[in-house]
């Protein structure tokens, strides 16, 4: 057996054996080892992806099974980004669970959990290397399935129930989408290799539906605008390793299986796919950082920044489509370089900052962000780790959220590139838009940081707040460092990505362009950056000012005294600023887009109305372009509910008739056609 | 080597002389109002006075408020190290275009807006809260007056930008450069926070921004951010002289380019400071929400840029 065999069979047997382990164990030791054989799992579709990407070989297999005819698997270099993702932010939050989880002993079934998490993570390892149609949707429904079963972890809470059925839906509106675009793929036979697809070529008037098809059903998984209702109710709610997996690993599934349908099977097409690719991006990096910054749970803060950052992703791949369908190779090959490098990025410091929020939930038991405040005395490591990761999504330098942003602006700068007059005037646009999303990122971050971790508590719960345990400060201290890390070598990283896609068949990337130099130069020279540099300047800086400050001798004392508060001697919690207070600027500047509703009633004593004796203020903001477009939808099937409900009848003997029923018409179906 | 000297040389040259510029705008304003006004030089003597003050640092606050002044002054003079001022072609611009000069102005923002929230006093909140609403809607102009740049010089490095611009003069006078120009003044207006967005000379909570942030500081730290607030400016108003009206800026490295390069980079300093203080003379603070509007007109500005930068190429 080949290495990377050994590693696919290992990585399985790791997982199955985690989650029997769980399974069997009581709830110290099945914690412990599910927790075990997760991690060992996902260090091993960690080290999968870099020997597959180190090596460049394919590595492929086909399973007959008795009943389970072809199930295929193939590594190469599309899966191999994807496999490190899963792997890294897997093996973090698996280290991070077996901590947690702890928590929910005697309250909710730890056994259950802590297999379904094991399932979970084999399934997105093997959905990666799926190589026909039938292993690829099994895969899809099965692990779809299991990250249902984990949102539903906390089953007693109506709140949990109502996003798990929202995320059900929705993506199974996602499953019947690709279920149709796999038939129109391989023509019925949904056993085809994907070998065989690449090489015949859909005819020319199925590729559009094929294309609209894969966009529906990947954009569903993946949380893009108008599917992305699905992300802010279903993250905040399952347990917080879990949403780190659900915001880093499951939701890149659907831009993984967008990449593997349309650039490798059917290597790109007309530039209308890239600009509708694109301009869905920038509309849900715009909305989803809009209603970030509204957000005071802290956790549907973060998943809402999720629908902001698959935007972005979406961006690269949408600008590298449009470059592809002009023949500009070379520009193309930065936007999915830049989208794949994004996507692995915003795997790590999602995955730190769901990590971070879970541990600030374990101490303070909230997830509001108006209870807490100073809570960096009570954490320092937590509150350090969530600072990097806020900084990393920020885009601030030299982390990796800035190195990825960068090479995102890069391409779309190359847009000029194209003779186009619509293309000349939406990339300058999808520029300033994204510009400003990360602008909004910045404010946002600076309010769930400063609020959350600065300043005095606001609550009982955030003063008696702890330090979180080890495994969870190991947990987060992996993606961390892996933030530092990537944000550290944009120049060994982008050419490894670039080399990796130039492997994917058909696809003539120039691959020279990536050359390993120190500072990262743009195929059209268009920009040059070097993280490193600038990282090592930045330190250097930071040195050299205290030691200015030494030389010239400057008074190095420091008072310890109170927060001037104009005059008043005691200062309370209540005199700082608030989440509310502090994103109320901008939401009157978008009013237009928030449409917030105000309440405000004031109480006035009975004698004079100069003197006030209560104020009651509430103001709250719902999507309303959501309700448009999911009420009518929802209104609809309950009437067909309505109208179908006498069907079911209750009477064993009807549903035996309708089965048979149904079985004499497929016979009938079968032997009317050839 | 002598390369690397004068790229040293011109970051000192930039940090001496950030106080003296803003020294100059106090008085010549001062002179419009027919005030004597305090001598150019007056920035130098607060600094002294406030290095030999100890800090105050308020009990509430954690190591965020006591690093955020070295962090804020880092990356301040890593920009001074990025942008051209006295020299083309740059060596550092390997290190960093345009780009990375804007996200590392975001990193001072995100780190002195993080300052303002730590003590727990509602005026840094509030200054917090307003500056990264301002910094966060300057940054779709920013980014557009950088594309339509870039499409006239095929780069987004400084030195390259520079140069072509060095190279072509006339390009100087085409619409979609002056449009840029003016759209990205607007932006340097807001991110230094002068009139008619912030008011520097305020202490007034209604008007304040960037002095609400820095109101807990004091000593050392005051000294730090207000030299660093002052190394912006200087940096901002030498970048909008050198990428768009780059003449006098040397192209080698002799004695008399260099001092040459000096002198007109002053001359162009000292008008803009005379232009900075005539509208902050004619013009009133805006009130906080008519912010945007100007920010919008100026992203109109950077949009009409390009546009005419496509059309006339």
């Amino acid at each position: 057996m080949t290495l990377m065999g050994t590693l696919v069979t290992g990585a399985i047997v790791c997982y199955l054996a985690g989650a029997l382990a769980a399974l069997l164990g009581n709830d110290r030791w099945g914690r412990i080892l599910g927790a075990w054989g997760a991690a060992s799992g996902a260090a091993i579709s960690l080290s999968l992806g870099m020997v597959a990407l180190a090596s460049g070989s394919v590595f492929s297999a086909v399973f007959d099974f008795p009943s389970l005819t072809g199930f295929a698997l193939r590594i190469d270099g599309l899966s191999a980004p994807f496999l490190i993702l899963t792997g890294l932010v897997g093996a973090a939050s698996s280290v991070y669970g077996a901590g947690y989880s702890a928590a929910y002993t005697g309250v909710y079934s730890l056994r259950k959990l802590g297999a379904l998490f094991n399932l979970l993570l084999l399934t997105l390892t093997l959905q990666v290397m799926a190589d026909n149609a039938l292993t690829f949707l099994l895969l899809w429904e099965a692990m779809s399935l299991v990250a249902y079963l984990l949102v539903l972890t906390e089953h007693r809470e109506p709140a949990t129930v109502r996003a798990a059925n929202w995320y059900l839906a929705i993506t199974h509106v996602g499953f019947a989408a690709l279920l149709a675009m796999f038939f129109l793929l391989s023509a019925g036979d949904l056993s085809t290799a994907f070998d065989t697809l690449r090489a015949n070529a859909p005819v020319p008037t199925q590729r559009n539906a094929i294309f609209i098809l894969a966009l529906l059903g990947f954009s569903a998984k993946a949380g893009l605008i108008p599917l992305h209702v699905w992300l802010p109710m279903a993250h905040p709610v399952a347990p917080s390793h879990v949403s780190a997996l659900l915001s880093g690993v499951v939701i890149k599934m659907g831009v993984y299986g967008f990449c593997r349908i349309v650039l490798d099977l059917m290597s790109g097409g007309p530039a209308w796919w890239g600009g509708l690719a694109l301009a869905l991006g920038v509309a849900s990096a715009l909305f989803g950082v809009l209603y970030a910054l509204m957000e005071h749970d802290l956790k549907r803060l973060l998943a809402y920044h999720s629908v902001e950052n698959i935007g972005i992703i979406f961006i690269g791949i949408g600008a590298g489509l449009m470059f592809q369908s002009y023949g500009l190779m070379s520009l193309a090959a930065l936007g999915f370089v830049a989208a794949l490098y994004h996507t692995i990025n915003h795997a790590c410091f999602k995955g730190l900052l769901f990590l971070g929020a879970g541990s600030v939930l374990h101490a303070t038991h909230t997830r509001n962000m108006e209870e807490m405040g100073g809570l960096i005395k009570k954490m320092p490591r937590t509150a350090l780790m969530f600072l990097i990761g806020a900084a990393s999504i920020s885009a601030l330098p030299p982390l990796n959220g800035f190195a990825s942003e960068w090479l995102i602006f890069q391409t779309l700068l190359g847009g000029s590139h194209i003779p186009e007059p619509a293309v000349a005037l939406m990339i300058p646009i999808a520029v300033a838009l994204l510009a400003l999303s990360g602008g909004l990122a910045m404010a946002c971050f600076v309010k769930a940081f400063g609020i959350t971790f600065l300043a005095i508590a606001r609550s009982p719960a955030a003063e008696k707040a702890h330090e979180a345990p080890l495994s969870m400060q190991a947990g987060m201290g992996i993606l961390g460092l892996a933030c530092i890390g990537l944000g550290l070598t944009p120049f060994f990283v982008v050419p490894v990505l670039g080399r990796a896609l130039a492997g994917l068949d058909r696809l003539a990337w120039e691959t020279t362009v990536f050359s390993l130099t120190l500072p990262l130069n743009t195929p059209a020279t268009f920009g040059s950056m070097s993280s490193p540099l600038l990282a090592a300047g930045l330190l250097i800086l930071l040195g050299l000012i205290p030691l200015a400050l030494w030389v010239i001798g400057a008074n190095r004392r420091t008072r310890v005294g109170d927060t001037w508060g104009c005059g008043r001697i005691a200062q309370t919690p209540r005199m700082q600023y608030t989440a509310t207070a502090f994103a109320e600027p901008l939401r009157r500047v978008f009013a237009e887009l928030y449409r917030p509703t105000k309440d405000l009633s004031i109480d006035f004593h009975p004698e004079s109305k100069y003197f006030v004796q209560s104020i009651e203020y509430q103001s709250e903001i719902h999507p309303w372009f959501e309700k448009l477009l999911y009420q009518p939808l929802i209104g609809i099937f309950h009437r067909i509910a309505d109208r179908v409900r006498w069907i079911q009848a209750g009477w064993l003997g009807l549903y035996l008739t309708y089965m048979l029923v149904g079985l004499i018409a497929l016979l009938v179906l079968a032997w009317w056609t050839p | 080597m002598s390369a690397w000297f004068v790229e040293i040389f011109q970051v000192v040259f930039v940090v001496a002389l950030a106080p003296g510029l803003v020294g100059l705008i106090r008085w010549i304003k001062a002179r419009l109002q027919s005030r004597l006004g305090a001598p150019p030089g007056q920035p130098y003597r607060e600094l002294g006075k406030l290095f030999h003050k100890e800090a105050v640092v308020s009990k509430n606050a954690s190591w965020i408020f006591r690093f955020a002044p070295y962090a804020v002054s880092a990356s301040t003079l890593a920009i001074a190290f990025l942008v051209p001022v006295l020299v083309v072609p740059r060596r550092l611009d390997m290190v960093g275009d345009l780009f990375v000069v804007v996200y590392l102005l975001l990193l001072g923002t995100f780190w002195l807006a993080l300052a303002g929230l730590d003590p727990g006093s509602a005026f840094g909140g509030m200054g917090s809260s307003r500056e990264v609403t301002v910094a966060a809607l300057a940054e779709p102009t920013t980014a557009t007056a950088i594309f339509s740049l870039a499409l006239g010089a095929g780069s987004t490095n400084l030195g390259a930008i520079v140069a072509a611009a060095l190279n072509d003069p006339w390009t100087v006078l085409t619409p979609g450069h002056l449009l840029a120009f003016a759209a990205l003044f607007i932006v340097a207006i807001a991110e230094t926070g002068r009139l008619p967005v912030d008011n520097p000379s305020t202490h007034l909570e209604l008007t304040m921004i960037h002095e609400a942030m820095i109101l807990e500081y004091s000593g050392r730290y005051l000294a730090l951010l207000e030299w660093a607030a002052w190394l912006k400016l200087f940096v901002f108003l030498s970048l909008l002289a050198n990428l768009f009206f780059p003449w006098g800026i040397a192209t080698t490295l002799t004695p008399g380019a260099l001092s040459w390069a000096i002198v007109t980079l002053l001359v162009k300093l000292a008008l803009l400071a005379v232009v900075i203080a005539v509208m902050e003379t004619r013009v009133a603070k805006l009130r906080l929400f008519r912010v945007p509007e100007l920010l919008t007109a100026s992203f109109v500005l950077a949009l009409l840029a390009i546009t005419s930068s496509f059309l006339l190429r």
